[in-house]
């Protein structure tokens, strides 16, 4: 593996490594600390311009107050009931369609490809007018569905470009020989192509998790009420006309951070492994 | 292993009956992988971006329901607009020195690609920057560039320097916005990254190893060709990145100091949100989504001729 | 584990969707997303719920900004069937697009004319009042009373007496004036009370209307007066850097002295420190041009697209009561709409309202003009702020851009007005100049 295993290098060398590893996560988490602190903080202190100091008071009580002064816990739910699905939609059709892609030769695959590209590059909010018309006749306005539909569909242009990297990697001989054994092609991408993409599933379940997790925008587009509102919107309902609430605000999105590092930590294993990808049978 | 009751489509034996046997035919099968991906996808991003292309040659309110068909006026008004061009200046200096991303990313993923006990932690916290919601990163920044309050005059101080006000200067703020976008962007390059050296044949790094590679060398010529298809996807990735980050600038400026750190991606919200005015809305995206393309053929045109040798 | 949370997700949601509500449905939206107008309208609401138990009442809160874009969005489609929005120029621009219900019914059943006299100007157009207002506000300057006495400094009333209290404070190490223009709506407070001042009500809704170029003579000479306070540094060196909120904290520190704002910066001041804060109008500067200030008016009003409509009357006449409007008055702190409640027993909201008793009131600059105006408008302020000496290359682009946007508004108002013989012209009108009404109380 490269770098080279820390543990072979000698006793001084991986005591610094260890030290520079410590001192680069505290430096590349102090954006993070102040978030943490202000989460703490009174409004009172905020207003009074202390930002990097020390609070005035400890008011871990804001926490507690998130869930009181927004259905925090609805917000967290609905949330959960529009990601896991669009996460896990995105991922299976890219998979098929990175698949198609990737290992067949067909007049329209490049053609296709450059459609997944390119409808990735499209500065989403201009996509705002025609996708809410468009919800509104379907009669999905409003409701989960709206939301994990578009996610969906939107996710799966990148997810298929992605997919489609991986998978042509995978040495075409194995394919070949599990054709001359007589499997067919559906069997083929559920009992070979799949296991291999274990790590990319991971590393993509992780991303697109954590992108539909933070959308906005469109659920600002597509959905009104509190009773189907995802933590985003229902987050920044703490920033008002006048009085933006920072330290709550800071609290309940440490608290809307939690479940995709929590993905994340999960998921990692997926990526160490897969040292298959790179072997040959 | 599955009853003839339930799967009529497959005959005693297992094998597929003759009239369904075409679905499995290599020419046919690749559409069948592709068809739900295409079709939702077609429903919702390329049939909604050609309805845009279309409007963005109308005057609309994005309210009323009649619209008028100015033509390319639009356009025209867009090669005259002082905004603009700001914002495509701006949208410049993102993509380069948003490139800064690939690179630390690759940077920090070679550091934490050791098995080491409570690694797994430390990974987990260097991704944490890029959960956290855009609005709370934009904030936690424009604190600590608070001319008076902030942590980056503190620093500054130390060293003698006297203060300076980022945000509100001109020339500054562009910079000092990128950077607070940098910090997420870097984690996802991270992450990517990790992904991809994983994938490095073993057997090669032995090889070179024994050949006598090490350091750069081997780092140049033995494992960047190998993380090719994770250096693409970071690439595309930072480059969308580069042109969208709207969440920032909104919290950080507001698109000031009077629109100097404004993109096109927040010129365009602006104009048709704020302003009412969807059509030019609609011709500002076709000219961010035109920029993107150039970007996209580029490197398409790379990566095919690549797997192609 | 995937499989797991994907098909217990599928089921919550059907789950979910299922749900059949019982008994009537109404549905609100808010954008009072501030902790205490939040309160105020959840108490509302509860006192409406029992007083109409057999109504399904659905409050809705969004971020004040967010909810902008979003009540596009439902207007044309799917709407809720009440919306809180601004008067003016804002709720105009749904009127005339057709997506605002006439309540002038309800006007003339309840003699509401009578009770929100002064207000009444902003609610109307073309005749017609378009929604129920609950609640305005004053602003005005907001200063240290304590550091003011420390030095002897009396409170201004006119311009030179002003910039001597400046002077004053600057010598002895205060910044005079606290602003953040980072979103720059605090500097349209400046501009329009230097235009009110110098030029005078009539000639500031003109301009408001598009109807006099930004590159007047007039106009400039506003520019000219906030050129002395900048060339005198008295504004907070890198305002743009700061919202009005990051602002703050340089007069609770004692490091600045005064600040111009809507009386909703109240909210800031800490409980122990209520009793150092004074307010004083803004100064005359013109003795012989009338007072005139700015009382934005927040509102109610049905989409025309509502499904509900009933209830949603029942609910604006009940928010139009003097109960209710005194009820929110005491929470959010600002002065009610309906003139038969009394405003909350607080220093500067009874300031608030013996100043507006007798002025002509405008909306406030982002609310009166037309909404891209505005958004240039601001950014204009914004520069000049920073470099005065871009003033004629600013000017002349808010020109350019006054002249496109008013052409534009007039040709979609004529051609949506079909056969109306004056054209555009008349629907443009929202407070007729040299007109006697005033906000507050009649002349």
């Amino acid at each position: 593996m490269f770098p080279r295993p820390i543990q072979e290098a000698t006793a001084p060398k991986r005591y610094a490594y260890y030290a520079v590893v410590v001192i680069a996560v505290i430096l590349w988490l102090l954006p993070l600390l102040a978030v943490m602190l202000t989460s703490i903080r009174s409004l009172e202190d905020l207003n009074a311009g202390n930002y990097w100091g020390l609070p005035r008071e400890w008011k871990f009580s804001n926490y507690a107050e998130v869930f009181q002064q927004t259905p925090m816990a609805r917000y967290l739910l609905n949330t959960v009931i529009i990601t896991l699905p669009a996460v896990a939609g995105a991922i299976a059709l890219a998979a098929l369609a990175g698949f198609a892609l990737a290992k067949y030769r067909f007049r329209g695959n490049l053609l296709l490809f450059c459609m997944f590209v390119g409808g990735n590059f499209v500065p989403f909010q201009i996509l705002m007018v025609p996708v809410r018309n468009m919800t509104v006749r379907l009669g999905l306005y409003d409701t989960y569905w709206a939301l994990i539909f578009f996610h969906l569909a939107f996710q799966t242009g990148f997810c298929t470009l992605f997919m489609r990297n991986f998978i042509s990697t995978i040495p075409e001989a194995l394919l070949e020989s599990a054709r001359v054994e007589g499997a067919n092609e559906f069997r083929i991408f559920w009992s070979i192509i799949l296991p291999l993409m274990r790590p990319a599933l991971a590393a993509l379940a992780v991303l697109i998790f954590t992108f539909i997790w933070n959308d906005y925008f469109w659920a600002l587009v597509m959905v009104q009420s509190d009773a189907v509102k995802p933590v985003t919107t229902g987050l920044s309902a703490l920033r008002g006309e006048w009085v933006a609430s920072w330290q709550l605000i800071s609290a309940g999105s440490i608290i809307a951070a939690l479940p995709p590092v929590a993905m994340f930590f999960i998921l990692q294993r997926q990526f160490i492994s897969g040292l298959t990808l790179g072997a040959v049978k | 292993m599955n009853s003839t009751q339930q799967q009529s489509y497959l005959q005693p034996g297992g094998a597929l009956r003759a009239k369904y046997r075409w679905l499995t035919n290599i020419n046919v099968v690749p559409w069948i992988f592709l068809a739900p991906a295409v079709i939702i996808f077609a429903i919702y991003v390329v049939i909604p971006v050609f309805e845009s292309f279309w409007l963005s040659l109308y005057d609309w309110d994005g309210l009323s329901p009649t619209k008028k068909f100015i033509g390319l006026d639009n356009y025209a008004g867009l090669v005259q607009d002082e905004q603009f061009w700001t914002s495509l200046k701006n949208n410049v200096y993102w993509l380069v020195l948003f490139m800064l991303g690939p690179v630390c990313g690759l940077a920090i993923a070679l550091l934490l690609n050791q098995k080491v006990f409570g690694m797994r932690i430390v990974k987990s916290l260097f991704f944490f920057p890029f959960v956290l919601s855009g609005v709370v990163v934009g904030l936690v920044f424009s604190w600590f560039y608070d001319p008076t309050h902030g942590l980056l005059n503190t620093i500054l101080g130390i060293f003698g320097i006297p203060p300076i006000s980022p945000l509100s200067d001109e020339h500054l703020v562009t910079p000092s916005i990128i950077a607070a976008g940098l910090w997420p962007q870097i984690a996802y390059c991270m992450i990517l990254y990790l992904t991809g050296l994983t994938a490095v044949d073993p057997e090669q790094i032995e090889a070179a190893r024994i050949d006598g590679a090490r350091g750069w060398k081997m780092l140049w010529h033995v494992i960047i060709p190998q993380l090719r298809p994770a250096t693409f996807i970071a690439v595309v990735v930072t480059i969308v990145g580069a042109l969208r980050s709207f969440d920032l600038v909104q919290v950080m400026t507001d698109g000031g100091p009077f629109g100097r750190s404004s993109i096109l991606a927040y010129f365009m919200y602006q104009q048709s949100i704020t302003n009412f005015r969807m059509g030019y809305g609609a011709a500002i995206a076709t000219v961010l989504f035109l920029i993107m393309s150039v970007f996209i053929a580029f490197f398409l045109r790379q990566m095919i001729r690549t797997e192609r040798r | 584990m995937i499989k797991r949370a994907v098909t217990s997700s599928l089921i919550l949601v059907l789950a979910c969707l299922s749900f059949t509500a019982k008994g009537e449905k109404l549905v609100i939206n808010s954008n009072q997303s501030d902790p205490a107008p939040k309160a105020a309208f959840t108490k509302v609401v509860e006192e409406f719920k029992k007083q109409n138990p057999d109504l399904q009442v659905e409050f809705n809160t969004m971020d004040h900004e967010g909810y902008k874009t979003a009540i596009r969005n439902w207007l044309t489609t799917e709407p809720p069937d009440v919306v809180i929005w601004f008067a003016g120029n804002r709720m105009k621009a749904f009127v005339d697009r057709g997506l605002l219900d006439d309540v002038s019914d309800l006007w003339q059943k309840n003699n509401y004319d009578q009770a929100f006299k002064s207000t009444l100007p902003a609610m109307t157009v073309n005749g017609k009042q378009w929604g129920i207002p609950f609640a305005y506000y004053q602003w005005g300057v907001y200063y240290r009373k304590d550091i003011f006495e420390k030095y002897g400094i009396s409170e201004p009333k006119t311009w030179d007496e002003f910039v001597a209290a400046g002077k004053k404070l600057k010598e002895n190490g205060i910044i005079p004036l606290t602003i953040g223009t980072k979103f720059p709506w605090t500097a349209a407070g400046w501009f329009d009370y230097l235009d009110l001042r110098t030029n005078g009500f009539d000639f500031h809704i003109q301009l408001m209307d598009g109807k006099v170029p930004y590159t007047d003579p007039k106009v400039k000479e506003v520019f000219a007066k906030w050129k002395e306070l900048l060339d005198a540094g008295f504004f907070l060196p890198n305002s743009s850097n700061y919202s009005w909120q990051e602002s703050v904290p340089f007069l609770m520190n004692g490091k600045a002295g005064m600040i111009l704002l809507g009386n909703f910066f109240t909210q800031t001041i800490p409980d122990n420190m209520h009793d150092k804060f004074g307010f004083f109008p803004f100064p005359t500067i013109k003795a012989d041009i009338p007072d005139a200030e700015d009382a934005p008016v927040d509102t109610i009003h049905i989409p025309a697209k509502a499904k509900n409509k009933a209830g949603a009357r029942k609910f604006l006449e009940f928010v139009a009561t003097p109960e209710t409007q005194q009820m929110i008055a005491e929470e959010i702190k600002e002065l009610p709409a309906n003139q038969n409640a009394k405003p909350p027993a607080d220093p500067f909201l009874e300031a608030g309202a013996k100043l507006l008793a007798n002025a002509k009131a405008a909306q406030f600059y982002d609310r009166d003009t037309n909404p891209e105006m505005a958004t240039e408008g601001m950014k204009g302020f914004q520069e000049f702020m920073v470099y005065p000496s871009r003033i004629d290359s600013i000017l002349q682009r808010l020109e350019k851009i006054e002249e496109r946007v008013f052409k534009e508004q007039a040709n979609e108002a004529s051609s949506r007005v079909k056969g109306e013989s004056n054209g555009g012209e008349s629907s443009l009108k929202l407070v007729e100049p040299n007109s006697e009404k005033t906000l507050l109380g009649v002349r």
